[in-house]
C-alpha cells in the first residue's frame, strides 16, 4: 500500500461536480469539527469555505498558538549545484538552459556555512538539482559533514534516493527531508516534466515515505501551487501527509506552500493562486493537521508573509539567496526569483514587532561521542 | 505553615513548575517565574543555544532549580544523551525525561522512558520521567531510581485539563512518590484540582505562555496552586449524596 492508492482514488473523482456539492452548512460541520476527517477537508477547500476564511482563520490562529506558542522557526536554504539533467518547464535549472553550472567545493560549502551561521541561523535545508554525475548522494553526504559543525539542523532537498540512500544520509547527520511532488495531478505532471528521470512519478511520490522508513525526523512534503487547479492539488498534499503521519507516528510531517514564481524560462502555469486561495489552502492545513509545522518561503512577498505569519505558519525561510553559493559567491543564476529580500535582522525585527519569537535552534545533532557505551 | 516539598535533597516551598517554551519573547520568562512564585523551570535542551545572542538560560534567574527537558528525544538512548550533554552545558543533574515517538498527539513512551530512567539515575541524575499515568509503569520507575513521576493530564499543549484524573488517583494513591500532573492543564482550577487530589506539584507552560496576559495567568496559577494544596492539607469534607444534619439526632447517645 502506498498513497498512490489513494491518489488513484481521489484522481477518479468528479472534481467538477464534487467541489460545487459543499454548502455553508458542511463548513459549519467542519469547523465544529475537533478533528477534521477528509469530508471535512474537502469542504473548508471549497468554493463554499470562501466567506468563512475569517472564522477559519481565527480556528487555525488558536490552534497554531496552543500548539507552538508564539514563535517562529528560522531558517535559510542552501544552494549547492545546479547541474541538472532533467528538463521541468518551471525551473531555471532546467538542463535545456545554457548558463555556467556551478558546485561547491567543500571548502566553498565551508565559507557558504560560515556566512550563514553569522546571521545567527542554525537550521538549514541544502539544496542541489538532480544529478547523479555532478551532485550524487556520496557528494551531498561530503557537504553534510562539513556543515555539521556550523548548524544544529541539517535537512536536504535534493533529488529522490533510494531508502539505503536516506538511511546513509541520515547517519551522516541529515534529520529532515524536504521533497515536493510539485504537481499530483498525473497527466499535468507528465506534461511538465518534459525530460530525464524526474519523469518516473512514482519514484517521486514514494520518496516521502521512503525517508520516513530511512528514520528521518521531519519530512516536509508539498505541491508547486498553481501547476494544476489548486483544491485537488491541496487536497491531495493534505491526504498525503495525513497518510504519512498516520502510518509513521514518528516522523514529524510538515508541510510547504511554495506558489509558482518567475524563472529563467517563459512558462506560464495553468492556474492562478490567488492570495485568497493561499490563505484558504494553508488555514485548511492547519485544521486538517493541527500539529504540523507549515512553512513559508521567501517566495512570498515581504507584506504578505507579515500577514500569514499570524495564520498557521510554523516556519519562515530568512535571509534567503537561491543561487550556488549566493551567500559569499558572485554571479551565480537563481534557480526562481524570491520575493521577500530581507535579511536575517530585517525579520527578526518583523516577528518581534508581531509579537512572535524568532527560534534559531530548534533540534540538536546529538553528538556520537557522548553516545551510550 | 510550613510544607515544604523536597526533591533531589532541594527543599522547594512552590509547588508549581513552569515552562520555557511558546513565549513570545524571553525576556517575559523573569516576570513570569517572579509573578509565578515558581522555584523550578523545565527547559528543552534543544532550544538552548549558547552561542546565540538571546540564549534562552540567561534569562532564568539563578535561585531557579533547572530542569533540563529531553524533549526531541525518541529513544532511550537520545534521552541519555541529551541528559549528559545538558549536565556538561553545566545545567545541573535534574532531569526530565521525555521520550516521544508519536507526533500526531505528542505522547510520551513509557518503555523507553524507564529504559532512559534506570540509566540515569544510576549515574546520579535527578529524574523526573513525563509519562502516561500507568500504575505498573510508575512502580517501575520507582523502583529504577525516578525522584517523582510526572503524569500528564491532557495531551502536551492541548489545554484540556484533567482528562486522566482516575489514573492519577491511582498513582497518588499507589506509588508514594510525588506525583507531578505534567501537561494538560489549561486552567488555574484544574491546578488546583490536582493539588487537591493530593498531586504533589503540577508543571504547565501552554496555559502561561499562551495566556492573553501571561503574567495575570501566572499569578492566577500561583494562587491556584496554593489554594489547591492547602484544600488537601485540610482534609476535604465528605460528599454526601443526601443532605446530612451538622447535628445528628443520635448525638445524645454517645
Ligand atoms: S526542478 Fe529540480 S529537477 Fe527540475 S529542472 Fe529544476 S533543479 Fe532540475
Amino acid at each position: 500500500m502506498s498513497f498512490y492508492d489513494t491518489l488513484t482514488r481521489l484522481e477518479q473523482l468528479p472534481y467538477g461536480r464534487v467541489w460545487k456539492q459543499y454548502t455553508a452548512l458542511d463548513v459549519k460541520r467542519a469547523l465544529r469539527l475537533e478533528q477534521l476527517d477528509e469530508d471535512g477537508l474537502m469542504a473548508l477547500l471549497s468554493p463554499a469555505a470562501e466567506p468563512y476564511l475569517e472564522e477559519m482563520a481565527q480556528k487555525a490562529h488558536r490552534l497554531t498558538r496552543t500548539q507552538f506558542g508564539h514563535v517562529m522557526q528560522l531558517f535559510t536554504p542552501m544552494y549547492l549545484a545546479d547541474f541538472c539533467v532533467n528538463h521541468c518547464t518551471y525551473c531555471s535549472f532546467s538542463s535545456i538552459y545554457d548558463f555556467p553550472r556551478k558546485k561547491l567545493t567543500l571548502d566553498e560549502v565551508r565559507r557558504e556555512a560560515e556566512a550563514i551561521a553569522a546571521t545567527g541561523l542554525r537550521h538549514i535545508l541544502i539544496l542541489t538539482g538532480e544529478s547523479r554525475n555532478e551532485s550524487p548522494a556520496s557528494y551531498v553526504k561530503d557537504c553534510v559533514k562539513v556543515l555539521r559543525s556550523y548548524f544544529s539542523s541539517v535537512s536536504i532537498e535534493v533529488n529522490p534516493l533510494t531508502t539505503e540512500e536516506y538511511a546513509d544520509l541520515r547517519q551522516a547527520g541529515v534529520d529532515g527531508l524536504t521533497l515536493y511532488q510539485e504537481v499530483y495531478h498525473q497527466e499535468t505532471y507528465r506534461q511538465l516534466h518534459v525530460k530525464g528521470p524526474k519523469r518516473v512519478y512514482r519514484n517521486r511520490l514514494d520518496a516521502p515515505e521512503r525517508g520516513c522508513l530511512a528514520g528521518f525526523r521531519s519530512v516536509n512534503i508539498g505541491a508547486l501551487l498553481g501547476m494544476y487547479e489548486w483544491r485537488q492539488e491541496a487536497l491531495a498534499t493534505a491526504l498525503h501527509a495525513r497518510y504519512l503521519q498516520d502510518k509513521y507516528p514518528e516522523c514529524e510531517i510538515g508541510l510547504s506552500i511554495p506558489r509558482f514564481r518567475p524563472y529563467l524560462g517563459d512558462f506560464n502555469p495553468a492556474s492562478d493562486v490567488t492570495d485568497r486561495a493561499l490563505v484558504q489552502i494553508i488555514l485548511a492545513y492547519r485544521l486538517f493537521l493541527p500539529r504540523s509545522g507549515i512553512s513559508l518561503s521567501t517566495r512570498e512577498p515581504a507584506a504578505l508573509r507579515d500577514h500569514l505569519v499570524h495564520l498557521g505558519i510554523t516556519k519562515m525561510s530568512a535571509g534567503v539567496s537561491t543561487e550556488v553559493g549566493g551567500h559569499t559567491l558572485e554571479g551565480g543564476t537563481p534557480q526562481f526569483e524570491i520575493s521577500d529580500s530581507r535579511n536575517v535582522d530585517e525579520i527578526i525585527e518583523m516577528l518581534e514587532a508581531k509579537g512572535l519569537q524568532p527560534v534559531f535552534k530548534d533540534w540538536d545533532i546529538l553528538d556520537d561521542s557522548l553516545a551510550m557505551p | 505553615m510550613q510544607d515544604p516539598l523536597v526533591i533531589g535533597g532541594v527543599t522547594l516551598t512552590s509547588r508549581l513548575f513552569i515552562g520555557t517554551g511558546k513565549y513570545s519573547r524571553n525576556t517575559l520568562i523573569p516576570e513570569v517565574i517572579a509573578r509565578s512564585g515558581s522555584q523550578v523551570i523545565t527547559v528543552a535542551l534543544r532550544r538552548v543555544d549558547p552561542e546565540s545572542k538571546d540564549n534562552i538560560v540567561t534569562h532564568i534567574p539563578s535561585h531557579m532549580t533547572l530542569l533540563p527537558n529531553t524533549s526531541g528525544a525518541r529513544t532511550a538512548e537520545e534521552a541519555v544523551r541529551i541528559a549528559r550533554l545538558a549536565k556538561s552545558a553545566g545545567l545541573g543533574n535534574w532531569v526530565k525525561i521525555e521520550v516521544i515517538n508519536d507526533q500526531k498527539y505528542l505522547l510520551p513512551d513509557n518503555t523507553e522512558t524507564i529504559r532512559a530512567t534506570e540509566i540515569l539515575a544510576a549515574e546520579g541524575f535527578v529524574v523526573l520521567p513525563y509519562m502516561s499515568p500507568d500504575l505498573s509503569a510508575a512502580l517501575r520507575l520507582k523502583a529504577a531510581g525516578a525522584a517523582a513521576v510526572m503524569p500528564l493530564g491532557a495531551p502536551i499543549g492541548s489545554n484540556r485539563g484533567l482528562q486522566t484524573k482516575e489514573l492519577i488517583r491511582i498513582l497518588i494513591a499507589e506509588t508514594g512518590l510525588p506525583i507531578i500532573v505534567d501537561a494538560g492543564i489549561g486552567r488555574p482550577s484544574e491546578a488546583a484540582e490536582a493539588m487537591e487530589m493530593g498531586a504533589s506539584a503540577v508543571l504547565l507552560n501552554t496555559a502561561i505562555a499562551t495566556a492573553r496576559d501571561p503574567l495575570l495567568m501566572a499569578e492566577a496559577f500561583r494562587e491556584a496552586v496554593s489554594a489547591g494544596r492547602n484544600a488537601f492539607l485540610a482534609g476535604l469534607g465528605p460528599v454526601e449524596e443526601t443532605a446530612a444534619a451538622s447535628s445528628p439526632l443520635t448525638g445524645f447517645l454517645a
